[in-house]
């Protein structure tokens, strides 16, 4: 199972590579979002996909999931849907006073 | 345990979250900031000194004990760094007064710059890796709140640079979080330390070590510099001041903290990896600060020759070397800020920051001629002042270590320095006046870079006093076992 989750993941970044890397300024956006897809469904295998019940202790099960790289991941989901949404306003308030979203045209120029 | 430890963190928070309430009170905005910051430094100042006489502080949050819960570690690095964080940030809140504008005061500038030290200082204080990111996180957003506020152009179109970065390189800190717990199974750092130790760094390890080496190059700006020079240019002099003292120094110290305390079992991979890095950024460093005729310019890549030389410090990583680097990292927030202040005088008298339309000034403010004269002799590490003893300690450190080409980049980076800052103070306050229309700077602004300046000059002058606590901060970082038990037998 593992093994799948990791291609999975490795298919996330690649697409997020890709992505940033374009020109325009929402693909980029997009780009950090699969990233931040990928890195959290690494967090959830990095800590092995063993069976087991979900951690509530109500279940009374033998045997529970790790509950902390779920804690870790809803930290890190809430940060980067923050962050995110500050891209977004960003890169909309960027377009309305700068009129473009090429990247190459965002470059600095050189009498400033 | 010391509950005194989450006061650096504490203050600030609630001191923000009270602002946000008084959005249109600016005079009150004002003295309850710096009130507030003046509490900082006061139990900051207590910190250094109870680490000094009782040894390393913790504090276990909510009574859970490590590495099960989240730990506060005082050494006396980290106290040491809060320190100064937190009397740097007293200047810049007092430059900020007359000079970032009303406009900006009114839309949460001060509760920004108080989220920035909440930031800060907890990743200075904390003992738990994912901590660490989270604070980095509060560092960072707060970060580009207070580059982009403002929004103008040349401010929206950095900023964009500037997120993106720092978004990919934060995803890199999760992805290498996640494979050290896949790894070793826990997330508190001197228990790392113990389980690297007992594991054996080896092939995975090293590699996740050098991921953490480039999540924390990027946010120091160590050889993966390329967005420094624009982002830092763009917000006004007491925000950019902040950043140049503040926040590249907060990535130095997680990379001094990870490769002293859990990766130091294999230098001559990591370590070496760290002397390319710090070689190629004083050398790149270098050709940028020649290259610019722009004050902002000069300065950015002065902060990045800075981040080069730390580095070569920790990558020698002899006792003398990382005393050298801690003692030039204190110095260096000090410096790096009046730097910046003086510079924004500069800009706010001329109206300019290219250095071909200034000229002379000497005549008209001979005050903040000799301010800059005298702080670049610091920077460059001219005898008495405060540069000098954190290079003379690197330099013997990389001597000792037979890193000898090192040491030659090191002493040229340095006569970069000078050379890049003098050309800057020729350039600006000799030769023909300049007939553009001057603005007198007010009071305020000039007393909060004077304060600055003694205070830097006061380290150089009592160096002596400033060692013996920097020599037992580096005392603990070369000795990992009594941080290790300082926070996990208790």
């Amino acid at each position: 199972m593992e093994l799948y989750m990791s291609l999975a993941i490795g298919v996330l970044f690649t697409v997020g590579v890709y992505l940033v890397l374009s020109k325009s300024l929402l693909r980029i956006i997009l780009g950090t979002s699969l990233l931040t897809h990928g890195v959290h469904l690494l967090l959830l295998t990095m800590s092995r996909l063993k069976t087991g019940a979900a951690p509530l202790l109500g279940q009374g099960a033998e045997s529970y999931v790790d509950p902390l790289p779920q804690a870790l991941i809803l930290t890190s989901i809430v940060i980067s849907f923050g962050v995110t949404s500050f891209f977004f306003v960003l890169a909309y308030k960027a377009y309305q006073k700068l009129g473009t979203d090429d990247m190459e045209q965002l470059r600095g120029k050189e009498d400033e | 345990m010391n509950n005194l430890l989450v006061l650096p963190l504490l203050i600030p928070l609630l001191t923000a979250a009270i602002l946000i309430f008084l959005k249109n009170n600016i005079a009150v905005q004002r003295w309850l900031s710096s009130l507030s910051l003046l509490a900082t430094v006061a139990a900051a100042g207590m910190i250094v000194f109870q680490v000094k006489t009782q040894g390393i502080q913790t504090l276990h949050m909510g009574g859970w004990l490590p590495p099960y819960g989240i730990v506060f570690v005082a050494d006396m690095l980290a106290a040491l760094l809060v320190f100064v964080t937190t009397v740097v940030g007293v200047f810049c809140l007092l430059y900020s007064f007359g000079t970032v504008g009303e406009q900006r005061e009114r839309y949460y500038y001060y509760p920004y710059f108080q989220f920035l030290l909440v930031g800060v200082n907890g990743s200075f204080l904390t003992g738990d890796l994912f901590n660490l990111f989270v604070c980095f996180e509060v560092m960072l957003i707060s970060s580009y709140a207070l580059i982009v506020l403002g929004g103008t152009k040349r401010q929206l179109r950095e900023t964009l640079k500037y997120i993106l970065i720092n978004i990919i390189s934060s995803t890199l800190f999760v992805a290498a979080v996640a494979y050290l717990y896949g790894v070793l199974g826990t997330l508190n750092m001197a228990d790392l330390s113990l389980r690297v130790a007992e594991a054996g760094q080896d092939g995975v390890l090293n590699a996740i070590a050098i991921l953490f080496m480039i999540v924390f190059s990027l946010k120091a700006g160590l050889f993966l510099f390329f967005w420094l020079p624009g982002s830092y240019s763009v917000p006004p002099a007491a925000v950019s001041a902040l950043f140049g003292a503040l926040l590249t120094k907060v990535g130095l110290y997680a990379l001094i903290r990870t490769f002293t305390l859990i990766f130091y079992h294999d230098p001559s991979i990591t370590h070496s990896w760290l002397a390319w890095m710090a070689a190629a950024t004083m050398i790149l460093g270098a050709f940028g600060a020649i290259a610019y005729s722009d004050i902002q310019r000069i300065m950015n890549y002065n902060v990045i020759i800075t981040v080069g030389f730390i580095a070569f410090g920790l990558s020698v990583a002899s006792d003398t070397s990382i005393d050298g680097a801690i003692f030039y990292l204190l110095h260096d927030m000090v410096a790096k800020a009046l730097l910046f202040i003086i510079g924004g005088l500069i800009v706010h008298v001329t109206g300019t920051s290219k250095l071909k339309e200034m000229g002379g000034l000497i005549k008209r403010h001979p005050a903040i001629g000799w301010l800059l004269f005298v702080t670049a002799l610091a920077i460059a590490g001219i005898p008495p002042l405060s540069g000098f003893a954190g290079k003379l300690l690197i330099i013997e450190g990389g001597m000792q270590g037979h890193a000898f080409w090192l040491t030659g980049v090191a002493l040229g980076s340095s006569f970069i320095v000078l050379y890049s800052l003098i050309r800057l103070f020729m350039d600006a306050f000799w030769g023909e006046e300049n007939p553009n229309p001057q603005v007198a700077p007010s009071k305020s602004m000039l007393g909060s870079a004077v304060a600055l300046f003694a205070i830097m000059v006061m380290m150089g002058l009592g160096s002596e006093w400033v060692y013996q606590f920097v020599a037992e901060a580096g005392n603990t970082l070369m000795n990992p076992s009594t941080y290790i038990d300082a926070v996990l037998k208790e």
